[in-house]
């Protein structure tokens, strides 16, 4: 952990400079892992700079803020994924009724989705934005729920079929300094437009598309989604830390050791506190287990979408295994609940190494099985080969990490770019295609299970001895500053921005979806494929739904 | 006529808290059954408790562990849970796993409402029950119970499979009493339930853009 830090902090320096000859108005504040503050009349032209001349492609996180007196206003994370450079940038706009900031929605396609999030939840209007609907809230919902001062009676429970907005809002600057809110229809009077979902067992959980279709071609996918929207930031900011740690294995449950590894490990950052190697080898072999067990899913579940059932029940078989031996540690077999602050909640099973290295045994020529049922079939072939094609620039551009990027060529594994706990001291091989279609989203996945094998293999005899728990004071209190963590979840990039004043509480807790972006670039990668293409696209692409609403 | 409920592959004996359902069958065979009707009522409800049919509803992490009892290791399809549906007009009764949202809630209440009679609801989990871990969200539902009548609860979070095959067998069980828990199930009696559904149609048909969402 210390490694990637001063890696970090190299960077930092040195695009510092950069950013301070660019912009003077830029303030840097060094609290936390450090941030540019910029004007909100000066952020535009900065984030042209930094895409255009500066490299930074790749949008990791758009976090939107309420920061009391100082206004509305949106943290953005970014990556320069040639250099690895990271720099964070904030802009802030202090009339809270109407604060404005300027869409960076062409400069990086993620930015899309993230805004109508942080439109959604705190009312920011982003200028330019071509489409700034509500994004996981009812279209007739009252007021910004992640603002200070939101009120809960505002909006109880309304059992009324919810109607659908059929036009666009956006708000456009006009030559005078002012603003004028346009309105474009989504869909024309003659289009075809279908709805799948949220009750649709192909969407993998409560999502909804409303699809234009001409003939069988797909022309336009319009995402409708918060059918699953718990506010778990919101109630984040409300609880403890250690109390935060139960609401993230519900986020992504196929994930729930590397969700609740990135908010430990954010939180250990932000204390200052670094964990004993033990603990950082128990938590790499935990993820890898769940990157196994996640990836079985995954295969079940697309065999399943496009009717090989027998897949669906081979995937299951042996995700028990994995299960069997979370289960024997942690006690729990689809939320384990086994990070904490500092630590683990309880040591690992005298079992469980002689437990795991069964399970790899018994897991390399099952890969076969798959492999000869599943990859080989011709119908599979068909169905995956050449649909569903997404760029690698498109997938920067959106931030699809993961499975999902790495179809794409795009080499964007948390595990190499910022190693964290054991993962620079393995031997691993990072999985990319080239295609980015279907098949190769499929295939990511199939060597992925191969390679966490391995990794697991490394460690398992080699766990050093030590502490399981650190000593961590009852009470933690993190000092003012704002911090982001990221892993590799089982889809991608699982990120964890904190921002404390000091409290015992979070001032307020984003994460990083890894499934926002996927869902977000269905609409490009979907157009002109057949309405059936989509099931697979959808299948591959792998997104969870909880862990898109949050 | 004495009548003891019955399940295949569980021991009368292993259920154990169902005092409520006891008594209540006892009360009401105070005056005896008719033979010939009490006769084609056990054929019937036999067959109705060992074929319910599921809708595949999952929302959350509930869902999963009603994937896993679909396969083969807890395999619900032993008790006559068979096959999930997916359209709700097929399916007996919905098991709500995951949380239920307020943007969801209507979408469930409108499942609910196009599942044909009899139907049953079984609340999976935490959140289907109480809101669970979320209970203070200003986006969740305290509980499905408060949108659509629940027969079983099972909670955990999520529930082990082993908890939510017992939670089956216990709507089995309930379904046996059928008879006498029809109305009870609805919470309200027939002309009144009646009533309700036809005013629901009256006002669709009235709301032009009601297809919008192209579930009718």
């Amino acid at each position: 952990m210390r490694t990637t830090s001063n890696i970090d902090m190299e960077n930092k320096l040195d695009i510092k400079e950069k950013i301070a000859a660019m912009e003077p108005s830029a303030v840097w504040s060094d609290a936390g892992d450090g941030m540019f503050r910029v004007p909100v009349s000066s952020f535009r032209p900065l984030a042209e700079k930094l895409k255009n001349e500066e490299g930074f492609d790749f949008l990791r996180s758009l976090t939107g803020m309420d920061w009391g007196e100082e206004g509305l206003g949106c943290v953005y994370h970014l990556e320069n994924t040639a250099t690895g450079e990271n720099v964070v940038i904030s802009t802030a706009d202090a009339d809270r009724d109407n604060a404005r900031v300027p869409s960076v929605h062409d400069l990086w396609k993620g930015a899309n989705f993230n805004e109508r999030e942080a439109y959604d939840f705190f009312g920011i209007k982003f200028v330019g934005h071509p489409d700034l609907r509500r994004l996981f809230l009812r279209d007739d919902w009252q007021g910004h729920p992640l603002r200070k001062d939101y009120d809960m009676a505002l909006n109880p429970l309304n059992m009324e079929n919810e109607g659908n907005e059929d036009e666009a809002p956006s708000y456009e600057m006009t030559p005078d300094g002012g603003y004028i809110l346009r309105r474009h229809p989504l869909f024309e009077d003659q289009e075809y437009v279908i709805n799948i979902g949220p009750q649709h067992p192909a969407t993998h959980g409560v999502l909804r598309f409303r699809v234009s279709l001409e003939g069988e071609t797909i022309k336009k996918i319009d995402v409708h989604s918060g059918y699953i929207h718990r506010g778990i930031e919101k109630l984040c900011e409300s609880l403890t830390y250690p109390q935060t740690l139960a609401l993230t294995d519900r986020l992504d449950y196929l994930g729930a050791m590397q969700n609740r590894h990135a908010l430990c490990a954010c939180i250990e950052k932000a204390m200052g506190l670094e964990v004993s190697d033990r603990i950082k080898c128990i938590r790499t072999i935990m993820d890898e287990l769940q990157r196994i067990d996640s990836h079985l899913l995954f295969i079940a579940c697309l065999s399943q979408d496009m009717g090989a059932l027998e897949v669906f029940f081979l995937g299951f078989r042996d995700r028990e295994k994995v299960l069997d031996i979370l289960e024997q540690t942690t006690g729990g077999r689809l939320i384990q609940t086994y990070n904490t602050i500092g630590g683990v909640q309880a040591d690992i099973h005298p079992d469980f190494m002689k437990k795991t290295k069964e399970f790899i045994r018994y897991m390399r020529p099952k890969m076969r099985e798959y492999q000869e049922i599943f990859t080989d079939n011709v119908i599979v072939r068909k169905r995956l080969t050449g649909t569903g094609i997404l760029s690698r620039e498109d997938a920067i551009s959106f931030g699809a990490t993961g499975g999902s990027g790495r179809a794409s060529g795009w080499a964007c594994d948390v595990r190499k770019r910022h190693p964290y706990a054991m993962y620079d001291k393995v031997d691993f091989e990072e999985i990319t295609f080239a295609a980015g279609d279907c098949f190769d989203r499929y295939m990511v996945r199939v060597k992925e299970i191969e390679q966490s094998l391995n990794i697991i293999e490394q460690l398992i005899d080699n766990i050093p001895e030590g502490e399981w728990q650190m000593k961590v004071k009852p009470v933690i209190k993190l000092p003012a500053g704002s911090w982001y963590t990221a892993v590799e979840g089982s889809r991608g990039e699982f990120g964890v921005f904190i921002e404390s004043r000091g409290d015992k509480f979070p001032y307020r807790v984003k994460f990083r979806s890894t499934g926002l972006p996927l869902v977000s670039c269905i609409d490009t990668i979907s157009r002109n494929a057949k309405i059936a293409d989509l099931i697979a696209i959808g299948g591959t692409l792998d997104y969870v739904v909880p862990d898109i609403d949050r | 006529m004495k009548r003891n409920v019955s399940i295949k592959s569980m021991k009368y004996e292993d259920f154990n808290d169902n005092e409520y359902i006891e008594q209540m069958l006892k009360e009401l065979r105070d005056n005896g059954t008719n033979v010939i009707v009490g006769c084609l009522d056990d054929v019937i409800e036999w067959g109705r408790s060992n074929s319910l049919w599921p809708l595949t509803f999952a929302t959350s992490c509930c869902g999963i562990e009603f994937m896993a009892i679909g396969a083969a290791r807890y395999d619900f399809a032993r008790f006559g849970f068979e096959v999930a549906r997916s359209s709700p007009r097929q399916a007996d009764f919905i098991m709500v796993a995951g949380t239920i949202t307020n943007k969801m809630a209507p979408v469930l209440k409108r499942l609910y409402d196009q599942m044909a009679d009899p139907k049953y609801v079984i609340a999976t989990g935490g959140c289907a029950i109480s809101g669970g871990p979320f209970k203070k969200s200003y986006h969740v539902v305290n509980g499905v119970d408060k949108i659509i009548p629940v027969d079983v609860y099972i909670p955990g979070c999520p529930p082990r499979p082993e908890a939510m095959l017992y939670g089956l067998m216990q709507l089995q069980r309930k379904v046996k009493a059928q008879r006498f828990l029809g109305g009870i199930n609805k919470g309200i009696s027939e002309k009144e339930y009646e009533k309700m559904m036809r005013k629901d149609t009256s006002r669709t048909e009235d709301y032009r853009d009601y297809d919008e969402s192209g579930l009718a």
